[in-house]
């Protein structure tokens, strides 16, 4: 017994003396991440953690999840309800911290505030009663792409409106039409009956001052006049500016008709500006990007917010070194260096100013207005029930955009349907 | 019938039964029973995938609630009932296309032909390939800008603009019904084949004799000798169409226009985590499948009965 | 035969027109998959390049190989635990009347009436508590509950259309009942069991919901969900090719295994389907 007792406090010193130590016989842990399933996305978190675990004398693995997001969403649930601890970090949407918040550890005691250089929206959409369970990492935001050779063939100028978008939309898409471009569309969006729907209705509806369907304190505000204008605006779209199809267009669904030269303005994420400009591109050279119209003269200019966090399971085993990987991730070298070299929007304001990264990617300043008045998805609120509030809204929003309802009576009905999920609070 | 010869046999023989029966129904209990009777049971609690266990029992709140003036549960959702209409009117109409397409195919694979084998193993491939592969497949060419559906129709004329086959409400069903129609009819066709291919020659021969029009023939003689393999077919493909995930999902994922009762409960159980309402939604769906499998093997004993005479 | 020329050229149409509508959509997959870039949204339905890229990065940007591996290990273990259980079950159930067999047939068959979906909450409890998430053990066992039912039923269907005298004759030499299972009926039971395993392959092959849910690294996954699962070089890219790529690398097998069956598939369902 005296033995083993002095090992274990031998061992314990040398433990604690690890750190001080340097160059000693550390033993590392080995911290899995998983963040990211193919190409550029995986390769570049690979590095980032990689160069963690070489100055840190740790390992890391990095596992490989579904790239849906809805799947992934599936397999954290089920590997957190189980409290497997098969993973420690966690990529996870900016919705999710809601659904998945009370798996996740406070991370503000490890990160000594560096929360702080972050957006404060993002911040604030991590910080679930209190805890801040995900540190941010990068950033999206919904934005207007447009053809700017065609809009000055044709004399108009970048909309800043909605209703002047529809408009130059309109008239563009008929000139170009008679000039014998039969397959030439005004706008082309996500208009499936998914989360990316509630993405862009949302940004309608806030541009007119509608709110975000429900407000902080858990009311729901989705029926309201700016909603109903949106909406109503929106209805006009199907068969005018945008095809029939757009009812099942999804990110790429949209980029494709865009890229190929037959929309004249598209609302994507940041994603499809690197694409469109690439090589292959048959619209190089030519498109531009602006946020998001105002719903009118005293709209404002939004766009939803999306992007990953980073957060720490509480079933990890070694949950300070996963949490100090979270720290590096996140830091602001590491976030300069993925914008510099994979162009991923950063967290941190400060680095919008940076020269080096907007020498890399010039339009990044123009998506700093942009990200700081980015509007976010009601997860917080909402929690666990943010996924089926979401449903609710993208069908009432599909109903519309369809020509099946009325916008104000679909906001009606939504109005209800949703006071009666939160019968019991959320 | 006489009876057994020494009971002591028969006991011995019925122990063995039960031996030789132990290794399959242990393996169907752990792997079929034991899952089956949780989600009947989840269906009574408000279980949650977030925490599976902590939860309470709460009756039958998921199937049907009053609660202050409003129903609430999966009974009193017009989605549901909305994927329950879906998914039966999927059933009928994609089983009758599929009878009647498959009784084509195995008439002709029936005459013989130079050429018959290669056919035969030609109509087989929609079957050999993975449901997610077909889908994917039908995805793209049913796409509304770069399908090729949509370019063959238009260069033939008979449409003028793309049609958004997968996004339109009008047509989205359709579509999920063409690909699994495609997919499907082989199957038939082989089990239709096979039981005519087992028919008496002999009726035939009267019937040539007789110099009767080959469309009566099939009508009055070959119809009700195949009548109970068709059955069958219809049974087993019935119970396939009612329980429909895949296909549905992968070609328009959770819309409510196709959603079938499986997507339904698929989306209460992941989606939205909600474990009670998606087991719920299970239970119904096993107990609508079987109320309507007995109804059809009732009402067909009855004509199979009348037929025997 | 006074069959006209009108009779004639319209059923070589008829046959003409089956042929189109079985393989085209199989044909334009394997034409895509040989396209690639802006060639991939051109529509012409005759082949015009033979890149082999997709096919290249199908087995470069995931390890397809072992995908393939893995559906190949699951299905084969799915036909040798279903066809040995059910041969034991099919000798007890059609060879022997005791009571209560009807009543067990059709609580068997129940089992097919059960959605997917709906044994997912319970089966993931068990899984983990046997601690064979993320393996193929996981698949295995999970795919068994689709393949039992009927592998149970088509083969009491064959074993009952046995004669009687096969076995009466071994008893009396005092042969055992496994003695007569092995020596006697399962020689007859061959193109039963050929028939029912290919069934129970492809069942298992095509298996997408378990697949989806039990695996969680790109490693242990099978091949239907990671075609499903397949992306580009960002999270919203849909690569056309590469699906279609790994499209005709699945199939092709899968259709060469039914043509060389194809005709013990037919006498197999002959037998079972119009007896049953």
């Amino acid at each position: 017994m005296k033995l083993s007792s002095l090992m274990i406090r031998a061992s314990l010193v040398a433990l604690a003396t690890t750190g001080l130590a340097g160059p000693a016989a550390a033993q590392g842990v080995n911290i899995s991440i998983s963040c990211g399933a193919v190409g550029q996305e995986l390769e570049i978190c690979r590095q980032g953690a990689e160069a963690w675990a070489q100055e840190t004398r740790n390992t890391v693995t990095v596992v490989s999840t579904p790239n849906s997001s809805t799947e992934r969403l599936a397999l954290y649930q089920q590997l957190l309800a189980a409290g497997a601890g098969d993973i420690d970090v966690f990529q996870i949407d900016v919705i999710w911290p809601g659904i998945l918040g009370q798996h996740f550890i406070d991370l503000s005691a490890h990160v000594n505030g560096a929360e702080a250089e972050h957006f404060e929206a993002i911040v604030e959409n991590n910080t679930v009663d209190g805890r801040l369970v995900a540190m941010p990492w990068f950033i999206d935001a919904g934005l207007l792409y447009y053809r700017s050779d065609l809009l000055e063939k044709h004399g108009a100028s970048v909309p800043r409106s909605w209703q002047e978008l529809t408009e130059t939309a309109r008239m563009v898409q008929e000139a170009e039409r008679a000039d014998g471009n039969d397959q030439m569309w005004g706008f082309v969006f996500q208009g499936r009956a998914y989360e990316g729907l509630t993405c862009n209705a949302l940004e309608w509806i806030d541009a007119f001052n509608g709110g975000a369907i429900v407000d902080a304190e858990g009311n729901v505000t989705v029926n309201n006049p700016g909603a109903v204008s949106a909406f109503e605006l929106a209805s006009t779209w199907v068969n005018e500016i945008a095809p029939e199809g757009v009812l099942n267009y999804a990110e790429e669904e949209a980029r494709g008709v865009f890229q190929s030269g037959n929309a004249v303005f598209m609302r994507n994420w940041p994603y499809a500006w690197a694409l469109a400009e690439s090589e292959e591109s048959a619209i190089r050279g030519k498109v531009g990007i602006a946020a998001l119209p105002r719903g009118g003269e005293d709209g404002k200019n939004t766009g939803t917010l999306g992007g990953w966090q980073l957060a720490v399971s509480q079933y990890s085993s070694n949950p300070e070194a996963a949490a100090d990987l979270v720290r590096y991730l996140t830091s602001r070298e590491e976030q300069k260096r993925r914008a510099i070299e994979a162009a991923y929007n950063p967290t941190i304001a400060a680095l919008y100013e940076d020269e080096e990264v907007l020498a890399a990617n010039p339009f990044f300043g123009e998506l700093y207005e942009t990200f700081v008045n980015a509007v976010a998805r009601p997860s917080r609120p909402t929690g666990a029930s943010y996924n089926r509030v979401s449903n609710e809204f993208w069908n009432a929003a599909h109903d519309v955009l369809s020509g099946r309802a009325e916008p104000q009576d679909a906001l009606a009905r939504l109005e209800n349907d949703l006071r009666r999920m939160s019968r019991r609070g959320w | 019938m006489a009876k057994p010869v020494s009971s002591e046999l028969t006991r011995a023989r019925v122990r063995s039964a039960w031996i030789f029966l132990a290794p399959m129904l242990g393996v169907l209990a752990l792997v079929a029973g034991w899952p089956l009777i949780r989600t009947i049971f989840f269906s009574f609690t408000d279980a949650t995938l977030a925490n599976l266990t902590d939860y309470r029992f709460i009756g039958f709140d998921n199937f049907l609630e009053y609660y202050e003036g409003e129903w609430y549960g999966v009974m009193a959702d017009p989605t549901w009932w909305r994927a329950v209409y879906n998914t039966v009117w999927f059933t009928v109409v994609s089983v009758s296309i599929e009878l009647v397409l498959g009784m084509i195919v195995a008439l002709t694979l029936n005459t013989a032909f130079p050429g018959r084998g290669m056919l035969r193993a030609a109509i087989l491939i929609p079957w050999a390939i993975p449901t997610i592969v077909s889908a994917k497949m039908w995805g793209w060419m049913l796409h509304d800008q770069f399908g090729v559906l949509n370019d063959i129709l238009m260069t033939l004329g008979i449409i003028s603009a793309p049609v958004a086959w997968t996004a339109s409400p009008e047509t989205a069903l359709w579509a999920v019904v063409m690909v699994d129609v495609w997919k499907t009819t082989p199957f038939m066709a082989l089990l239709i084949l096979a039981a005519l291919q087992m028919l008496p020659s002999d009726c035939y021969e009267a019937a040539k004799v007789d110099g009767i029009h080959p469309v009566k023939v099939f009508f009055k003689v070959t119809l009700p000798l195949i009548k109970p393999a068709l059955m069958v077919a219809i049974i087993f493909r019935g119970l396939d169409a009612l329980r429909i995930f895949d296909l549905v999902y992968v070609l328009t994922s959770s819309a409510r226009d196709t959603m079938s009762m499986s997507v339904y409960a698929r989306q209460q159980l992941v989606d939205f985590q909600d474990v009670g309402a998606g087991s719920a939604a299970s239970t119904l769906l096993f107990m609508i499948i079987a109320v309507l499998v007995l109804i059809t093997i009732m009402t067909a004993r009855v004509r199979l009965g009348e037929d025997e005479r | 035969m006074r069959s006209s020329l009108a009779a004639r050229t319209g059923f070589w149409l008829l046959i003409l027109a089956i042929v189109v509508f079985a393989v085209f959509p199989f044909y334009y997959a394997i034409l895509s998959s040989f396209r690639s870039g802006p060639a991939l949204f051109s529509t012409a339905i005759w082949p015009d390049s033979l890149d082999l890229q997709n096919y290249v990065s199908v087995f470069r940007d995931q390890p397809f190989e072992r995908n393939i591996l893995n559906s190949v290990i699951v299905a084969v273990s799915v036909v040798g635990i279903s066809l040995f259980l059910g041969v034991t079950a099919a000798f007890a159930l059609g060879r022997i009347s005791f009571r209560g067999r009807g009543l067990l047939l059709l609580t068997i068959l129940s089992v097919s009436m059960f959605p997917q979906v709906a044994v997912l909450s319970g089966m993931f409890e068990l899984v983990r508590a046997l601690g064979i998430y993320n393996s193929p053990w996981a698949l295995i066992l999970s795919n068994l509950i689709l393949t039992l039912p009927f592998t149970v039923w088509v083969l009491t269907t064959f074993m009952r259309a046995l004669p009687r005298e096969l076995e009466e004759a071994a008893y009396v030499d005092g042969a055992t009942p496994w003695t007569v299972v092995r020596r006697i009926f399962l020689p007859l039971m061959w193109p039963a069991m050929v028939t029912t395993g290919l069934l129970a392959f492809i069942a298992a092959w095509n298996e997408f919901l378990f697949a989806l849910t039990f695996t969680l690294s790109s490693e242990q996954r099978t091949v239907p969900v990671a075609i499903a699962l397949l992306s580009g070089a960002t999270q919203f890219e849909l690569p056309w090719g590469n699906i279609m790529a790994a499209s005709v690398i699945v199939t092709v097998p899968v259709v060469f295994l039914v043509l060389i069956f194809q005709r013990r598939i037919v006498s197999g369902l002959t037998a079972g389907a119009v007896k049953g």
